[in-house]
């Protein structure tokens, strides 16, 4: 979120009206993200260790969230989880977006044939189902970690491409870009310093929904068994692991998803309850 | 007027045509990508250099990336799909069943998911802002916001695990009578149905109050419409052409979720095939699937494109 406190125009108070369901959301990303960062620390027992001499254990005091297939600790094997489900989406999201929002711009201001190729051919990649072209990626170029993170961030990139384009192209048509054309502003200057501003807001929503479509995937494919490989678990391939202990009704199996649905769930409602200010489409 | 709305839909059609070929092309060398040479792979480390040159021949992974590109496209219109390289059998004849047995599930979920998340779509609208409303609102972001395979998993403790009701698993060879059909697809029906009726819903949701904020069901309210008649009689008629596109759209999320559904209940369907083909890295049959799936898709998209031409009278 966004606070400027630079007090320009009428000064803007620094911070929003609170949203119980927003900030409670908010609190649950922040805390996922101190797991994801600090996971080495906090992790009660080692990922590898065999702590328990029945595997799909159930919770106990030494084991918060029972055991594995293994009998290894599921918490901390959740909390190591974080890391690789957060910084593998994050890393993708962030290149999906910058990429996306700066053809989308270039693309919006430079017009002509150069928008109409790029969007022709975006908006292809775009009408392939997204598991299906991770399925088609990974089948390609393998399931290491640095690939996931390109192959999602192609993905993605068409989707955050269409939604800073269609910004853009209103920001386009404002007199200050006029201007700023007539001042003889080159395409960089334009894209960075009259575009970018008046389109931030959305385009940081956008982001944190791109977030939540590339987590669900991520976690989808390594269910699969085409993400995430051994010896390193994110949370969709610890549902994979232990997907044996379902009969059992192993906690081994329900808390990874849990950890997966309290985060994709927080960004949404954050999100949704974001101030109308933040959100909007139409730059003020 | 109606030639100018039919040379729109050509237009569209040509588009989703020349998507479809760039889809190809994207398909195509994605799969080319592959590092390593496939006759190596086939034959194993220990081949001989002859071996693999021999093969290599037989296979023509000696033309030019384009010319194997041209051939295979001739090769789909033709209905040659080329053979799979981990069982040799002609792809034709892997895919029949399978294609009949994923359409048979996503006909099934469409024959549910859409009457119940068209009811469920518009009640939420005409009672926008009530309890109801905020329900099924943070019902669908909730399941919206979740794996799939967390509802498929969820689905499995509640009905096969603690209520014992269902089978965790598929096996379509064993169905006698409906009782025994019934209980087969309760499972994977049930929780596509889950993840395409959300999305159906909000959709549906957002389409009719939209149509609700305009003068005309104000008018309607005025002069005193209960409001099932506000809805029903004023605004849904206006309303349908973008809940058509709503459930064409939503009804392509099928296609994300049946990857899933078939892999985690075992059902032997052509998403279940493709997974298998990228472990074994059989790469004409996940091309076909992949093209498989790809058409399905834009034939939704393009469905509902052609629909919001046609219902909306300002874009004709």
């Amino acid at each position: 979120m966004t606070t400027s406190t630079s007090s320009g125009r009428r000064g803007i108070r620094l911070g929003y009206r609170a949203n119980p369901v927003g900030i409670s959301a908010l609190g649950v990303i922040f805390l996922w993200v101190v797991v994801a960062l600090f996971a080495p620390h906090m992790i009660p027992h080692s990922v590898g260790e065999i702590v328990d001499t029945d595997y799909f254990g159930p919770v106990s005091r030494d084991l918060w969230l029972g055991s594995d297939y293994l009998g290894r600790d599921i918490f901390s094997r959740i909390l190591m989880g974080a890391r690789y489900t957060l910084g593998i989406s994050l890393a993708a999201v962030s290149i999906a977006c910058f990429s996306g929002v700066a053809l989308g711009m270039t693309a919006a201001v430079a017009g002509g044939w150069l928008d109409t190729m790029l969007s022709r051919f975006l908006d292809a990649l775009n009408s392939i189902p997204s598991k299906l072209f991770g399925l088609v990626v990974v089948a390609a170029v393998g399931s290491s970690i640095p690939a996931l993170i390109a192959t999602l961030s192609v993905i993605y990139t068409p989707g955050a491409y269409r939604f800073a384009r269609a910004l853009a192209v209103n920001v386009n048509t404002m007199d200050f870009m006029v201007v700023a054309r007539i001042r003889g502003e080159k395409l960089p200057y334009l894209i960075a310093s009259e575009i970018l501003p008046n389109i931030l807001g959305p385009v940081l929503a956008d982001l944190g929904l791109r977030f939540v479509f590339v987590v669900l995937l991520l976690s989808g494919l390594s269910f699969l068994g085409l993400g995430v490989q051994p010896p390193y678990a994110d949370w969709g391939a610890l549902v994979r692991e232990n997907i044996g202990g379902l009969p059992f009704a192993a906690p081994a199996v329900l808390f990874p998803s849990l950890a997966i649905a309290s985060l994709t769930i927080s960004v949404n409602l954050l999100i949704d309850n974001l101030p109308r200010r933040i959100r909007d489409r139409s730059p003020e | 007027m109606r030639r100018q709305i039919s040379s729109l839909v050509m237009r569209r059609l040509l588009i989703a045509l020349i998507t479809l070929l760039i889809v190809s092309i994207a398909v195509f060398s994605a799969t080319a990508l592959l590092p390593g040479d496939t006759a190596t792979i086939l034959l194993g480390q220990s081949a001989t250099p002859e071996a693999v040159e021999g093969l290599r021949k037989a296979m023509h992974l000696n033309d030019p990336a384009i010319i194997r590109f041209l051939k295979w496209i001739a090769g789909i219109f033709q209905g040659d799909f080329g053979t799979s390289y981990a069982n040799n059998v002609p792809i034709a004849n892997l895919i029949h069943g399978r294609l009949a047995n994923t359409m048979k599930l996503a006909g099934l979920t469409a024959a549910i998911a859409v009457p119940f998340a068209l009811t469920l779509g518009i009640t939420a609208a005409m009672w926008r802002g009530t309890l109801y409303d905020r329900i099924v609102t943070v019902a669908t972001i909730g399941i919206i916001s979740v794996p799939e395979f967390m509802i498929a998993t969820l689905a499995v403790l509640l009905f096969a695990v603690y209520l014992r009701w269902l089978p965790a698993l598929s096996f379509t060879n064993e169905i006698k009578s409906f009782y025994d059909l019934m209980r087969t697809y309760a499972m994977p029906v049930m929780t596509l149905t889950f993840g395409v009726s959300a999305q159906m819903i909000r959709m549906t949701r957002a389409a009719v109050v939209e149509t609700l904020n305009t003068p005309y069901v104000e008018m309607a309210l005025l002069k005193g419409a209960s409001r099932p008649r506000m809805v029903l009689r004023h605004a849904l008629p206006n309303a349908l052409g973008p809940i058509v596109n709503a459930v064409a759209l939503s009804l392509s999320y099928l296609l994300g979720g049946v990857i899933i559904v078939e892999t985690i209940f075992n059902y032997p369907g052509i998403a279940k095939l493709m997974v298998d083909a990228v472990s074994t890295r059989d790469l004409p049959l996940i091309q076909t699937c992949a093209m498989i799936f790809c058409l399905g898709y834009l034939a939704l998209i393009t469905a509902a494109d052609i629909v919001a031409v046609l219902s909306n009278p300002r874009l004709r």
